[in-house]
């Protein structure tokens, strides 16, 4: 039998060794020769914290008490592991760009560096992690039990002695090397070697009394198996909601519990450890595991009743006399205490300085307004405090929940405690929508559910809770009975927390991001978090340059086009005197790059695009100052080019319009002269014929030339009358007409118009229709232009009228400022199609001959109407020919 | 905004690759559906469930251990593995 000091002796040398190891390899990495220490290896078993006291002693235990149930807590991280692709890359990627220091600063970060959530999750972590060391510091009082001299209630004083001083120096390793540096990235090169070398003590440990076990004490596997099949766990009572909820909440507590989170995150050097660990560790739980069901078995066959199964690692080996064995055993179930101890509490205190300790007292010193110079060594004492403010936690716990509990069923409160933090953290690296308020509305609700429906009883009915409150729900609410929610009876304990803690949990979350609005910080780190291959330096330390090379190419093809970029990279590779496509990425390559994308969007864009495929630099907040400021510029340029682009086209649709109406006019132009000439040349050339026949004509008697001449009088008088027309008309156009305004009365214009074109003798004279009352309105106008006006239209009347009475009628009304005068005629009026071109010149309806007119009197009457202020326009729907012209009242008369 | 242009075929080497990454990607799924499985069995022996989930456990760690070789040497194991684009 090992005496009690030996073990005590034998354990201080070992916690020795630990510390020799700790301080050699923070010694080879101050000298930068930190290598190995940093290897794929180590860094597999530093994860092996995962398994601790608990796991050392507890899962024999465990498997004495439900048969392979134990098996759970080690295939929820096989499986997080095996699936390291999805989850744990993303997490380590996102961990070395964003600068993660713990869980809590993670979640904070993601979620717009929320303080709120970094204390939240802090708090959450603490509480939970609280029996996790309590948990420890049992199974270690539990081993010295078993060595204990006379095993009896009576010892129990001293043990909790041993269980003070195991915290005590626990707490001093972890702060002398947990705390001696204040490094950025909270690496701790000593710590992960002594874990590391605990790893391996308690593999060696668990597999030697594994071995021993099976070959020396049941006779070999097979033999081991029968043995199996012969135990009270033979049958395997498999309990399918239980079975499933452990596996998951073990894989969520490998991801969410602070000190794996630490190990697996924040202490990882290098991406492509996660490639080897990701099998490595799986066997390293593999191996921990296979033989804990043997070592249950021949412990049940072979101890005597009544002994702890917690133990059986100890005292299987104790009973065959194997005292070597079973110091081996204890060292192992030491290491597996400690190391995880050390590694909780450091990742604890990182956590409660950086979230709750500094921001306060930072807080505090700047109301005093005093600088905060020495934050350095104020970090390392509230973490030192901090780290002994947990264990000392942890050992309450240990005292006040009595340490008679099942080493498992404790663990399980502090993994189904952390799995809360799981909807957050995967729907923060998943999901861009998530953001702050479903967070904490998730947290919150899954932190309470736990707490109140498996944390609080954990203490034991009428502890925290009453007993009555067990039964019958708060305040005699049935329906919240603390393990029977909702009404909802007969779950397992566990699986009843799992369900409600995680479903509330989740749906809290989803809900909360569904209906708030991120702010733009939270929505930031959102897209950095998701997108993290998008936006971190993808291929540091694994690609080679032609990586590299090709995605500038993508990415230069995306900008300037395929054939473009193609181009550009095989000239570059040319003159590099390559005969790929892809150049050598080299400075002057970069530049050329960078300077060409540059053209197209821009300097800062160019560099910034081209510095993140190869040199790793982030997007500084400068580099997108000076992108926003290019997109600005190039906004501004391009409105300003659509407003000039917009004032030429409409420039041009003025020209264009001017061009059609110069084509017009000077086809109308064309038509003036030729009609004109035409005009003049039919009584130039009759006039011609006759005084040429009067010149030859010496015979002709006096009545032929009588004739003759007369004609010629006739025609020249018409060519007289035309050019008259003409030139009243050109002078009208140019608007050099000067008029004679006056007050004149209506009637006495019309009289005078009635006058002139009276055809006196005649049979078919014009019946004329006026109402004299109305004429005498009184208006201001030029009255002898005016007449013409009405002579034009009275004459026009005479000539075309063609009815078996003609007949005329002159209306005439005054609606406010003007005066209306309608000539009605009882002809047949003018044909809708003509009534657009009479007012135009030379327009003639009929045979010219007939009217023997030039067609010009019309444009002149409107060309008289316009100087005059007035109009004169067809009125079409008379019954016959009606011309209605309107003109300004007087002045006088108008006001 | 354009869909970001990815060359429609990949050359074999890189379409290899995408396909280690969806083997990674369902690993876990495997895993899964193998450590569940014993939810349907009935009146199982414990010493039948010890070797069927270990001997499971192994051919898992086995498969981790070809496909994160295989992912590990890659240059490029993470270039565009968030994209689904191509044909991966």
């Amino acid at each position: 039998m090992l005496s009690f000091n030996l073990i005590l002796s034998v354990c201080l040398g070992y916690v020795v060794l630990l510390f020799l190891v700790a301080f050699a390899a923070e010694k080879r990495a101050e000298r930068g020769q930190a290598g190995w220490l940093r290897s794929p290896v180590v860094y597999t078993l530093s994860l092996s914290i995962y398994c601790t006291g608990w796991t050392f002693f507890g899962a024999v235990g465990y498997a004495a008490r439900s048969g392979l149930e134990f098996v759970t807590i080690y295939l929820g991280p096989t499986l997080v592991l095996i699936g390291w692709w999805t989850i744990l890359r993303k997490l380590v990627r996102i961990g070395r760009t964003q600068r993660i220091t713990s869980i809590a600063d993670l979640v904070s970060s993601r979620y717009g560096k929320s303080p709120m959530l970094g204390v939240f999750v802090t708090l959450l972590a603490v509480i939970a992690g609280t029996p996790y060391i309590a948990l420890q510091l049992q199974s270690v009082t539990l081993a010295f039990e078993v060595f204990a001299p006379g095993n009896g209630s009576g010892v129990r004083g001293s043990l909790d002695v041993t269980a003070v001083w195991v915290a005590a120096g626990l707490a001093l390793f972890t702060i002398i090397f947990g705390t001696r540096n204040l490094d950025v990235d909270e690496k701790h090169n000593g710590v992960v070697m002594a874990i590391a070398v605990e790893a391996v003590v308690k593999l060696i440990a668990l597999v030697a009394v594994g071995l021993f076990v099976v070959f020396a004490v049941a006779g070999g596997p097979t033999a081991t198996l029968e043995q199996i099949a012969a135990s009270p766990i033979a049958d395997w009572r498999l309990q399918g909601d239980r079975w499933i909820a452990l596996t998951f909440v073990a894989a969520a507590a490998f991801i969410c519990l602070p000190r794996m989170f630490h190990v697996l995150v924040v202490e990882n050097t290098d991406e492509s450890h996660l490639v080897t660990a990701s099998w490595a560790f799986p066997l390293y739980m593999f191996l921990i595991s296979l033989f804990v069901v043997p070592i249950a078995v021949v412990g049940l066959a072979a101890m005597p009743p009544g002994t702890n199964p917690d133990t059986f690692v100890l005292t299987v080996p104790l009973a065959y006399g194997q005292d070597g064995l079973a110091m081996l055993s204890f060292l192992g179930g030491f290491s597996a205490a400690t190391s995880m101890v050390i590694v909780a509490s450091i990742a604890l205190s990182t956590m409660v300085s950086n979230h709750i300790v500094m921001p306060i007292w930072l807080s505090v010193r700047r109301e005093k307004g005093s600088d905060p110079g020495d934050v350095r060594n104020i970090v390392l004492l509230s973490r030192r405090l901090t780290i002994t403010a947990i264990l000392a936690l942890g050992y309450a716990y240990y005292d006040m929940s009595g340490g008679g509990a099942a080493l498992a069923a404790i663990g399980l409160i502090s993994f189904v405690g952390v799995s809360q933090i799981v909807p957050a953290l995967i729907g923060g690296i998943f999901w861009r929508g998530a953001n702050r308020i479903g967070a904490a509305l998730g947290l919150t609700v899954g932190f309470v559910v736990w707490a109140y429906t498996f944390f609080l009883p954990s203490f034991g009915s009428g502890a925290i809770l009453s007993a009555a409150t067990m039964a019958e729900g708060p305040f005699g609410i049935y329906l919240l009975r603390p393990q029977a929610l909702f009404g909802i009876e007969g779950l397992d304990p566990l699986v009843h927390t799992v369900i409600w803690s995680i479903s509330l949990n989740t749906g809290a979350f989803i809900l909360g991001s569904l209906v708030t609005f991120p702010k733009p910080l939270e929505r930031l780190q959102g897209a950095s978090f998701v997108n993290v291959w998008r936006y971190s330096d993808s291929t540091r330390g694994w690609g080679e340059s032609v990586a590299e090379a090709e995605d500038l190419l993508v990415m230069a093809q995306r900008i300037l086009g395929n054939r473009e970029a193609q181009a550009l990279f095989q000239s570059i590779a040319q003159a590099q005197g390559k005969r790929e496509y892809l150049p050598d990425v080299t400075p002057a390559f970069l530049q050329t790059l960078e300077r060409r994308l540059a053209g197209s969007v821009g300097a800062a864009t160019a560099h910034a695009m081209v510095g993140q495929i190869t040199g790793g630099t982030t997007v500084s907040v400068q580099d997108l100052m000076k992108v926003a400021d290019e997109a600005a510029q190039i906004m501004e340029y391009s409105s300003q080019l659509e407003a000039k682009s917009s004032e030429l086209e409409r420039t041009a649709r003025q020209l264009r319009e001017a061009n059609e109406k110069l084509t017009e006019l000077s086809i109308q132009k064309d038509a003036f002269l030729s009609q004109i000439s035409h005009e003049l040349r039919t009584p130039m050339t009759s006039i011609r014929a006759f005084s040429e026949i009067l010149m030859a004509g010496d015979t002709m008697v006096s009545e032929d030339r009588m004739r003759y001449s007369r004609i010629i009088h006739d025609e020249s008088r018409r060519l007289t009358r035309l050019l008259d027309d003409l030139l009243d008309l050109s002078v009208l156009e140019n608007g050099q007409v000067s008029l004679r305004l006056e007050d004149v009365r209506l009637g006495e214009v019309i009289d005078r118009a009635l006058a002139a074109t009276a055809r006196h003798g005649e049979t078919d004279q014009m019946r004329i229709r006026r109402t004299k009352a109305a004429e005498s309105v009184l208006v201001t106008t030029d009255a002898d232009r005016l007449s013409q006006v009405f002579i034009n239209i009275i004459a026009n009347a005479q000539k075309y009228c063609a009815a078996r009475e003609p007949d005329l009628e002159i209306r005439v009304s005054g609606a406010g400022d003007a005066v209306t005068v309608d000539f009605v005629d009882n002809g047949d009026g003018i044909p809708r199609a003509k009534q657009s071109v009479i007012f135009e010149k030379f327009s003639r309806l009929s045979d010219t001959r007939a009217a023997g007119g030039a067609g010009l009197g019309l444009a002149i009457c409107r060309e008289i109407m316009d100087k005059l202020g007035g109009s004169i326009s067809y009125l079409p729907g008379q019954g016959g020919a009606a011309f209605r012209v309107i003109l300004p009242k007087a002045r006088r008369a108008a006001a | 905004m354009n869909e970001p242009q990815e060359p429609l075929f990949l050359a074999r080497r890189t379409y290899r690759q995408r396909r280690l990454m969806d083997a990674a990607r369902l690993m876990p799924w495997l895993g899964i559906l193998l450590f569940f499985l014993p939810l349907l069995w009935r009146d199982a022996a414990t010493s039948t469930g010890l070797l069927y989930l270990f001997s499971v456990w192994l051919v898992l760690i086995a498969g981790s251990w070809i496909l994160s070789r295989s992912l590990g040497r890659s240059t490029a194991w993470d270039k565009n593995a968030e994209d689904p684009g191509a044909e991966g």
